[in-house]
């Protein structure tokens, strides 16, 4: 991914360049989104997607500079946010993998101290498992799970505080697993997941479901379940389940959304979550989140505050269980 | 022999006047900007990538083999000339392939380089051709333990460049593993020896310890002796690879090639294990020949590691074709490019859409092709940069380290950290420590770490999990072969006089040249 990066500081670097040579007006409507990931990932795909309709059709009345500022899963980026205090004309892409980061970064802020603007959508995360396991079903999986926690070991595409890390060990606890017991493996990433998932190296993995669209259609791969409130579609996908469906309390998504720096004007704040509504209602933004598979989960304002508020605190209290806080 | 009339069918749609001048402007652009510095392999690709967008997939495909093939190739370029590596599978390059260039042999290290890329990717694209499905379903099956057997192998074969004074060799490994550890523990999420500094807790670049440490350092100490010697031209040399010079680079082209597909065919292989295991093959060799040309530009520290760092590329596709799994960063950037053509990687694509692949491995023996046509001609060109006087040179060098350094993360810090380390690579030449174990430890510690506890976390502790896995043991037995058998041999009969000739002998003595000029 690092190539990639590259490539993006390089464009970016380019981008900059010629856009030195654009005289540039106090009015000025052009605004920076920062991105806490390399370009490809998921914040990536979801900021670029999102200004690129807000471009297209002109909402914002100017255009986007994409920086990606990659340093400890976000936190680097997040200070950067902080320090824009007041600044109008800058953005950030974040979600819940930059709340595990922060934490486990002892940054000295949450994401809810900058200026929360909009959720924009919603991913699942789905229960994998070999072709040859044994687990038919997520029943299957848990009782195993339940008799012998040791027994089963779990792997995941994230550090400890990331949405592959989080998942697994809040099921074990909504099904009467000590979160301490679960023997959980990280892996750099889904490529090398899936490939240890395909050795039939470790028992289950706990991952984004679009990483392995590829692997479930050819039938190597199996998904027992889905962790949102609704089933996804695609071959090999849609006959899992959701959790609750399976009789498990746990609905679990990851999500990403829009953030401003702290302290800028509320009427600037109304302006900048308007020009969002406005790009969700889009045609051009419906069809993003179809090509991407994302769910359409958007909240803004209070309501968003209120939800991230809420996700801290889970957070929190998986790695306090954990003894990591 | 059904692959093969698949293969000749693949050629058959490709060979068109019009694609071949597609092969060729793809080779040219491919290689200057992978001569960049600072920029590999993956990064040409990436940056290059849209120019193919609006092809046919045909002469898309070959477009992208030729700009694939010469990035790597102009990335080495770099590496020999101005000891500038762009990515880590070419450091092993830049060691014996800079010093050629010192001595006026660039020209050979460049062609040496670029017939070793032309065989190791011929021979591995063959064998994908052939095997690559088979190949992939045994690779998943090679887990932590096998991989941290590898590890072992190559940690213990690391003695054999720690020099000739052990105590510098071991404060420079030792260097290296502690760079090597900092930044955010993968499995615990907790930062070590960062320093409450965000910019640490993210790894410390492997290209930019490179760069720091070889060019800069170099730079430095150059900068710092400057005064005291008069201009030393670097003697222009012939142009052309002699027969010798052939002769010398046969054996190391294959054996790099031995050493780099399997390891491009693993799911966790990648290039750094194998051109150090060539590298550290060839020196051995060349020590029991008697040669003792090795650090001071050996042509087959150039052949073998060169030669590896292609077939290790060639066999990235094995993965990446049969499973859909990218492995190196070049593999993720051809991923997207391959996804952006229609092809989706994966195991039903042999079957799927098997046009595409033969035309893709068509393309890509063309591309090789075309990349040794195009650049054999340009080596003594590309090496008569080295004439630039010395201060220009090396300002330029500096210039061009500090660009590629910063280009990788658009990092300010990272600026100050190439600053720090190539002060560092400075006092290591003043003390004579040898540079290669540092960075041998930066890159071979937290792969290592890596498995092990992945393999540890795994079983849940149990340590005989680590011979679990039936080729962990054969190389573990091979291990234990190679520390016992000269222990065995020395007392069977008395050690030969020293032979062994070192970096760390070798920077003094390039020191007391500079001295007496």
């Amino acid at each position: 991914m690092r190539a990639v990066a590259t490539l993006a500081a390089l464009s970016s670097a380019l981008l900059l360049a010629t856009g030195c040579g654009v005289t540039r007006g106090a009015q000025s409507n052009d605004m920076t989104m920062l991105i806490p990931n390399s370009p490809g990932g998921g914040y990536d795909q979801t900021g670029r997607a999102a200004i690129a309709v807000m471009e297209n059709d002109d909402i914002t009345g100017g255009s986007f500079e994409v920086t990606n500022v990659i340093g400890a899963g976000g936190s680097v980026a997040m200070t950067r946010l902080m320090n824009a205090e007041g600044d109008e004309r800058t953005m950030m892409t974040a979600g819940l993998g930059v709340v595990g980061s922060l934490y486990s970064f002892g940054a000295p802020y949450k994401l809810d101290d900058a200026t929360p603007l909009a959720q924009l959508i919603e991913d699942q995360e789905g229960v994998l498992v070999p072709a040859d396991s044994p687990y038919q079903s997520i029943e299957d999986l848990v009782t195993a799970w339940q008799d012998d926690p040791s027994s089963i070991v779990v792997g995941g595409g994230s550090s400890p505080g990331g949405p592959d890390h989080l998942f697994p060990m809040q099921l074990a606890t909504a099904v009467g697993i000590d979160a301490r017991d679960v023997r959980y493996v990280v892996y750099d990433g889904g490529g090398p997941l899936t490939s240890a998932l395909l050795g039939s190296k470790i028992d289950v993995g706990f991952s984004g479901v679009g990483e392995f669209t590829g692997q479930l259609e050819s039938g190597e791969l199996r998904l027992l379940a889905v962790s949102g409130e609704e089933r996804l579609k695609g071959e090999g996908i849609s006959d899992a389940p959701t959790l609750t469906e399976s009789g498990i309390d746990l609905v679990f998504t990851n999500w990403r959304g829009v953030f401003a720096p702290p302290g800028i004007s509320d009427e600037r704040r109304d302006e900048l979550i308007a020009m969002l509504e406005e790009m969700h209602e889009t045609p051009e933004w419906q069809q993003a989140l179809e090509d991407n598979g994302w769910i359409d989960e958007f909240k803004t304002g209070d309501d968003f505050t209120t939800f991230l508020q809420e996700q801290d605190e889970r957070v929190a209290t998986t790695l306090e269980e954990l003894d990591l806080l | 022999m059904d692959s093969l009339n698949l293969l000749m069918d693949g050629f058959g749609s490709i060979l068109t006047p019009q694609n071949l001048l597609f092969a060729a402007i793809g080779v040219l652009l491919g290689t200057f900007v992978g001569v960049l510095p600072g920029i590999g392999p993956a990064m040409a690709v990436a940056l290059l990538l849209p120019v193919t967008y609006g092809l046919d997939p045909i002469p898309a495909f070959i477009m992208f083999a030729g700009i694939y093939y010469g990035g790597m190739y102009g990335g080495s370029t770099t590496a020999i000339l101005l000891n500038t590596p762009g990515e880590s599978a070419s450091v092993m390059t830049a060691l014996e392939g800079n010093l050629m260039a010192k001595v006026g042999r660039a020209s050979q290290a460049l062609a040496t380089a670029a017939i070793g890329s032309f065989i190791a990717g011929t021979i591995g694209t063959m064998l994908v051709v052939f095997f690559a499905p088979a190949l992939a379903s045994v690779a998943v099956e090679l887990g932590a333990p096998s991989y941290f057997a590898l590890m072992v192998l190559a940690m213990v074969s690391v003695t054999s460049v720690l020099g000739g004074s052990p105590l510098r060799g071991f404060i420079a490994l030792f260097l290296g593993l502690t760079i090597g550890l900092v930044g955010l523990d993968l499995n615990t999420g907790q930062t070590r020896l960062s320093f409450d500094q965000p910019l640490l807790a993210g790894r410390i670049d492997i290209v930019v310890v490179a760069v720091a440490i070889f060019a800069l350092g170099e730079a430095f100490w150059v900068a710092a002796h400057l005064r005291r010697s008069p201009v030393r031209v670097i003697p222009v040399g012939q142009p052309w690879l002699s027969g010798t010079d052939l002769k010398r680079s046969w054996g190391p082209w294959l054996r790099g090639t031995a050493f780099g597909f399997p390891f491009g065919a693993l799911p966790a292989g990648g290039a750094e294990i194998p051109t150090f295991l060539s590298y550290v093959t060839e020196k051995k060799l060349a020590v029991r020949r008697g040669n003792d040309e090795f650090g001071r530009g050996a042509i087959e520290g150039v052949a073998g590691p060169e030669a590896a760092n292609n077939a290790s590329a060639a066999g990235t596709f094995v993965p990446l074709l049969a499973l859909g799994l990218p492995v190196t960063a070049t593999s993720a950037v051809m991923l997207a490019a391959l996804q952006g053509y229609g092809i989706e990687p994966g195991p039903s694509l042999m079957t799927d859409q098997p046009d595409l692949v033969w035309a893709l491995l068509a393309s890509l023996l063309l591309g090789n092709l075309l990349l040794l046509v195009l650049n054999l001609p340009l080596a003594p060109v590309w090496a008569k940069l080295l004439r630039i006087p010395r201060p220009q040179l090396y300002a330029g060098i500096l210039f061009f380290a500090t660009l590629g350094a910063y280009a990788t993360n658009l990092q300010a810090f990272d600026l100050f950290l190439l600053l720090v380390l190539g002060l560092l690579g400075l006092m290591m030449r003043r003390f004579a420590i040898p540079v290669l174990p540092l960075i041998l430890g930066v890159i071979l510690g937290p792969l290592m770490e890596l498995k092990l506890r992945e393999a540890m976390a795994i079983s849940g502790g149990e340590v005989s999990a680590l011979w679990s896995e039936p080729l962990a043991v054969v190389i573990y037995v091979i291990v234990a072969l190679a520390i016992i058998a000269p222990l065995v041999l020395r007392t069977v009969r008395p050690a030969p006089a020293a032979v062994a000739v070192d970096e760390g002998i070798a920077v003094d003595r390039s020191d007391e040249e500079e001295k007496v000029r």
